[in-house]
């Protein structure tokens, strides 16, 4: 076991290493971060030395070895932009993500019950429509799904607003908006666009584990004793296909929080999505790596405990899990 | 369409709204962006100043005109050529309520370049100076290491520090991160500082000691709202009183909604397209051989003939733009009065100039633009691209994002690309020394001549202007070095991008051409 | 991970497995639906040069009075009826439509193509030749597949820079992984049946095994996965233009067009955005649904 942890650790250590060079390198040939920032007229004397300051001045490979020095010590540089250290940037900004992202998990949940439904009577054409609709909310993508929100709630009915975060409260340091009347306005269409792709998925999920459970014998057998079908469905049935929902639950969260960064721009949400975007376009190296190694991390954890749970409530499902 | 519906029921609701904010005199402003940090000589950048200067005072300060006012200063005079004397008032004092005295004065202009990590430094604006010092308690000496006429316009840009407040351990005293915390934020400002929370609202209130006229206002509220339409919707549901930056599509809907006001001012920022004219085969026009098109003066004549300006001011900017022949609006300092109306479009003439020039079939070129740096860039660039091909000169856009186009603009790999410039001193010398002044980094000449014009005359016109410090003389020669490049094409300029404001109706804001937002000159009809 | 099951077509060799399949994919209503409007679309999208009412590149015919219109105005300059509207460079919304599908659709083809190629070839040797080269290549498929598809395609482009080929590089390299784990999965199975170990005793050259034997095996999932992977790329590539880092502005893709239009669609004037978006959904819901029944059909396991 704890082979298998370390194991990961340095797998997820070596993705980071591969990326940062790649970025590194991409970002350095791609642009000039600095045309942005200095003013137009500055001197050339102004624009070297806030390349000086920036670090800029350096050859590429020593500006990297210099990040990795500092990123070894928990200092993943300052954005160029703002000047404030990357990592705290990108903490601000992620309660609005979290936030989003946990609504809009919850929201998916709705597609459990419609997946037990389709997986129990496979033919009926209630169970087709379901499963038709799964298609659609798994494949369209999920800025097209946004964007028809909008057109309908926000601009056709104008019941809903369009885009940014609502008023927020402060609990300690952290800012939500799930408190506030006007927060839970403008969270719903962006939670709705970002859960209903996650809905889709369950339902599937759903319905593969209920057709694989149905002919056990346990079913079969509490069937002959004559159990009301409703305490089957509840007891027998739920309790058996709960583990592979939560486990992929488990997983989609780290798939929705990358996947934010859509949601979150159609939506102007401000949360750490956004600013990927935002410092992609801007070519702000220091949040771009610092955003993909905490991503990286958190994924990597995310595996990792999921995998353990597992392990801890079904030892033969290792090799399931990693398939 | 169904947004008039949207409008209508938004209005109803904006007008409950506004029965209530009558009493508490707050003002809320949906701003573009927020600052990026709230040390007053951090950062150059409009969501910065303006809100430092909602709190502090420079010595100048500029009017919405852009004409040099008194503000801390009372008055100014040079002793000589390079030496100036500014005379403070003697009734400002700071938010604490200590006085203001020369000391202040001296260590604000020393703070400025031990600021650290800024990406643009106020030493912009101190470059010529070389000592600042205390005449006595209310007055200041500044030496300029040359005769510099633009002394003034460039102290309007910083603002005055307490010594007290904003001193500390660090070499630069109070640092970046201990003003983003809100420390040492002591100003002589109509309003001072309560909270900030990054990405959310900076919540101002009224100096009681303000020496001037009180604010009309008990507290001001910055909120960032990065999308303009969220901006739109938010003031028209009375979330906010004003906004910057209306969505250019918005414009026709909200001058004539009842419940709005629009405020424009005259824009400086000049969007213009320039030309390859280094002499060297252009990059961006194929089959030409080793010769460059663009150095002959028919064909820029005739690019610049064939575009029509109204149309794009009109159609591509909803009407936030002035079409222009002129590089800085006409009341300003150098602008000439006879170039200022936009040249009439004459795609005829234009493809005689072309077949004269010896290209009766035309050539192909490369038009370089930002994609998002400007307002619309893209789009006016594909536009001006659509116009040159129905002249004869097949225009094909490349249009890049921001930092990419720097770069591409700065390794010379356009043949002709779109950019602006926004002039903040409100004379042309600043525009043509780095737009068309021939390019020399080192001296702060030519730094935006991606087209790499050169004029040995225009040089020697802007050196005698820079050291001359009769205003009407200077004057005399910058519309002279204005009227020689533009009858010479070196540069195609397109139009003024107009500030504009929309706010709540019976509130006024006297728009500023630099495109700051004030709360101080907001007001209130009633 | 069970063995395969009756249902391929290996078994039935004597009665023409494609027959077989027409049969019974013909059986599903909404799979021919699929079909159809698959082609519906891709006929329009690759004759668009021959039958759009406009060239949306050619810039010289655009002229700026004629934009923003809403849809069904004759436009005033060049006369010609907008049944869709123009956008805000007055370019005719259903030329670009068709155009945009056009360049949809080639990215997606091509990245689907080449990363097919990819990943089968790497699949195949991964499962053949086994030991350290496998567990090499399913480590990096491994890791690759544990990371969102959206993540890695925007680090991609950020390091690429933007255009065309970009976009179709960022794709293959989104993709190829998914390829490499399914062919090697099935050719797995096929390497240890008795008549791939019988060639391995007559020892036929390795070449030839692969093509011959593993190979045509792992063909029914892969033509599953490459149709449902089409249907990905669309969405994928357009959600990349959507944000900014795909496709150039001046070579509208579908989704490029949707963003163009997004900032209007609050004043009012949907159509810059919405008929991109409907073209944009037929496509995909189109390609699902054939997808979604060819697995059915092709692949036992089914289960998501």
């Amino acid at each position: 076991m704890p082979v298998f942890i370390i194991n990961r650790l340095f797998q997820a250590l070596g993705v980071i290493l591969v990326m940062s060079v790649l970025v590194f390198v991409g970002l350095y040939l791609i642009g000039d971060p600095t045309s942005m920032l200095v003013s137009p007229e500055a001197t050339e004397i102004e624009r070297q030395a806030l390349r000086k300051a920036l670090g800029l001045d350096q050859s590429i490979w020593l500006q990297y070895l210099t990040f990795l020095g500092n990123a070894a010590q928990g200092d993943f540089g300052r954005s160029f932009l703002t000047g404030q250290p990357a990592l705290q940037l990108i903490i601000e900004r992620m309660p609005a993500t979290v936030e989003l992202v946990i609504v809009a998990m919850t929201f998916s949940v709705v597609g459990v019950p419609l997946g037990i439904l389709a997986g129990l009577r496979p033919k009926a054409p209630s169970s087709k429509a379901i499963m038709t609709g799964s298609i659609l909310g798994f494949s369209l993508p999920n800025f097209w799904i946004g964007l028809m929100l909008i057109m309908l709630f926000a601009v056709y009915l104008g019941v809903l607003p369009a885009s940014a975060r609502g008023e927020t409260v402060n609990v300690g340091p952290v800012a939500f908006s799930i408190l506030t009347i006007d927060g839970w306005q403008h969270l719903a269409l962006p939670a709705l666009t970002l859960g209903l792709a996650k809905a889709a998925l369950m339902i599937r999920v759903t319905r593969a584990a209920t057709r694989e459970v149905l002919p056990m014998d346990y079913i079969k057998f509490a069937r002959a004793k004559g159990l009301r079908p409703s305490r089957i469905l509840n007891v027998h049935l739920l309790k058996n296909i709960l583990i592979p929902i939560i486990t992929v639950a488990g997983l989609e969260f780290g798939q929705a929080i990358a996947f934010a960064v859509v949601t979150e721009s159609v939506f102007s949400w401000p949360g750490m999505g956004k600013l990927l975007i935002d410092s992609i376009i801007t070519l702000d190296r220091p949040v771009v790596v610092a955003y993909l190694i905490m991503m990286v991390f958190f994924l990597v954890i995310l595996n990792l405990v999921v995998d353990i749970l597992y392990m801890a409530i079904d030892p033969s499902a290792r090799e399931k899990v990693r398939d | 369409m169904n947004s008039v519906k949207t409008r209508l029921a938004a209005s109803a609701v904006f007008l409950l709204m506004g029965a209530f904010s009558l009493s508490a005199a707050d003002l809320k402003i949906g701003v573009k962006s927020e600052p990026s940090s709230l040390d007053p000589q951090f950062h150059v950048l409009v969501p910065n100043v303006q809100v430092t200067f909602a709190m502090f005072d420079p010595l100048v300060m500029m009017d919405p005109k852009l004409v040099p006012q008194p503000a801390l200063a009372e008055s100014w005079k040079p002793t000589s050529d390079t030496v100036w004397e500014f005379t403070l008032r003697k009734d400002a004092k700071f938010s604490d309520g200590s006085p203001l005295t020369a000391d202040d004065v001296v260590f604000t202009f020393d703070r400025i370049p031990k600021v650290p990590n800024s990406p643009t430094a106020f030493t912009l604006f101190t470059r010529q100076i070389a000592k600042v010092e205390a005449a006595d308690a209310h007055a200041v000496r500044i030496t300029t290491k040359q005769p510099y006429p633009l002394l003034v316009t460039d102290i309007a840009n910083l603002p005055i520090l307490s010594k007290a407040a904003a001193s500390g351990p660090a070499p630069e005293g109070k640092t970046t991160v201990e003003f983003n915390r809100g420390e040492g934020l002591v100003g002589t400002g109509p309003f001072k500082f309560v909270s900030w929370q990054k990405g959310a609202d900076l919540v101002l209130e009224r100096n009681p000691n303000y020496w001037g006229k009180p604010a009309a206002w008990d507290k001001v509220i910055y909120r960032p709202m990065t999308n303009p339409a969220a901006r739109a919707a938010a003031l028209l549901s009375g979330d906010i009183d004003m906004m910057e930056d209306p969505p250019t599509t918005d414009l026709e809907q909200f001058k004539t909604n009842p419940k709005l006001s629009v405020a424009e001012a005259p824009g400086t920022r000049i969007v213009y397209i320039a030309l390859d004219q280094k002499g060297e085969p252009s990059p961006g026009i194929p089959g030409q051989g080793n010769k460059n098109p663009l150095m002959d003066k028919r064909v820029r004549e005739a690019l610049s003939l064939s575009i029509d300006r109204k149309a794009i001011a009109e159609r591509v900017m909803g009407g936030v733009a002035v079409a222009t022949g002129d590089l800085l609006p006409e009341p300003m300092f150098g602008a000439v009065k006879a170039r200022q109306a936009a040249p009439a479009v004459d795609t005829a003439k234009a493809k005689a100039l072309l077949a004269e020039a010896g290209y009766p079939n035309g050539f192909q070129i490369t038009l370089g633009t930002p994609n998002g740096r400007y307002v619309n860039d893209a789009r006016i660039a594909q536009t001006i691209a659509a116009m040159w091909t129905r002249a004869g000169v097949k225009a094909e856009v490349a249009a890049a994002a921001p930092p990419v186009f720097f770069k591409s603009r700065d390794n010379f790999e356009y043949s002709a690309y779109l950019a602006a410039w926004g002039n903040s001193t409100g004379e042309i010398s600043t525009t043509l020394r780095s737009l068309v002044g021939t390019r020399e980094p080192s001296k702060g000449s030519g730094t935006s001549n991606g087209g790499r014009y050169s004029n040995p005359d225009l040089d020697a016109l802007l050196d005698k202007a820079s050291a001359t410090m009769d205003d009407k003389a200077r004057k005399e020669l910058l519309q002279k070095a204005d009227e020689m490049v533009l009858s010479d094409y070196g540069i195609i300029p397109v139009h003024f991008e107009v500030p504009v404001w929309a706010l709540r109706k019976g509130l006024s804001y006297a728009a500023r051409a630099d495109q700051y937002t004030l709360p101080q000159d907001v007001t209130s009809a009633k | 991970m069970s063995t395969p099951t009756t249902v391929l077509p290996t078994t039935t060799v004597e009665e023409s497995p494609f027959r077989r399949f027409v049969v019974q994919f013909r059986e599903n209503k909404l799979a021919m639906a699929g079909l159809i409007l698959m082609i519906l679309l891709a006929i329009p999208a690759f004759g668009a040069p021959w039958i759009a009412p406009q060239n949306p590149y050619d810039i010289g015919a655009l002229d700026i009075l004629d934009s923003q219109m809403p849809p069904g105005s004759v436009a005033e300059v060049s006369g010609i009826t907008h049944w869709l509207g123009t956008d805000s460079q007055a370019r005719d919304v259903l030329s670009a439509v068709l155009y945009g599908m056009r360049t949809s659709l080639l990215v997606a083809f091509l990245s689907v193509t080449v990363s097919l190629l990819i990943g089968s070839t790497v699949g195949l040797c991964a499962a053949y030749f086994g030991g350290w080269l496998d567990a090499l290549l399913m480590r990096i498929v491994d890791i690759q597949l544990s990371f969102p598809a959206i993540l890695v395609a925007l680090v991609m482009l950020s390091v690429l820079g933007q255009g065309l080929d970009k976009v179709i590089i960022a794709l293959i390299i989104v993709q190829w992984a998914y390829f490499a784990r399914t062919v090697r999965g099935t050719a797995l199975v096929e390497r240890n049946r008795e008549y791939v170990l019988a060639a391995r005793c007559l020892s036929l050259g390795w070449r030839r095994i692969i093509a011959r034997h593993l190979l045509p095996n792992c063909l029914p999932p892969l033509i599953v996965i490459a149709t449902i992977d089409l249907a990905n790329a669309i969405a994928l590539e357009a959600t990349l233009s959507f944000l900014g880092v795909g496709v150039p502005v001046t070579q509208p893709s579908l989704g490029m067009l949707i963003a163009n239009g997004f900032e209007f669609m609050l004043s009012g004037q949907y159509w810059i955005s919405f008929f991109p978006g409907i073209a944009l959904a037929l496509a995909i819901v189109g390609i699902n649904l054939v997808g979604d029944h060819l697995r059915d059909i092709l692949n036992p396991r089914n289960a998501l």
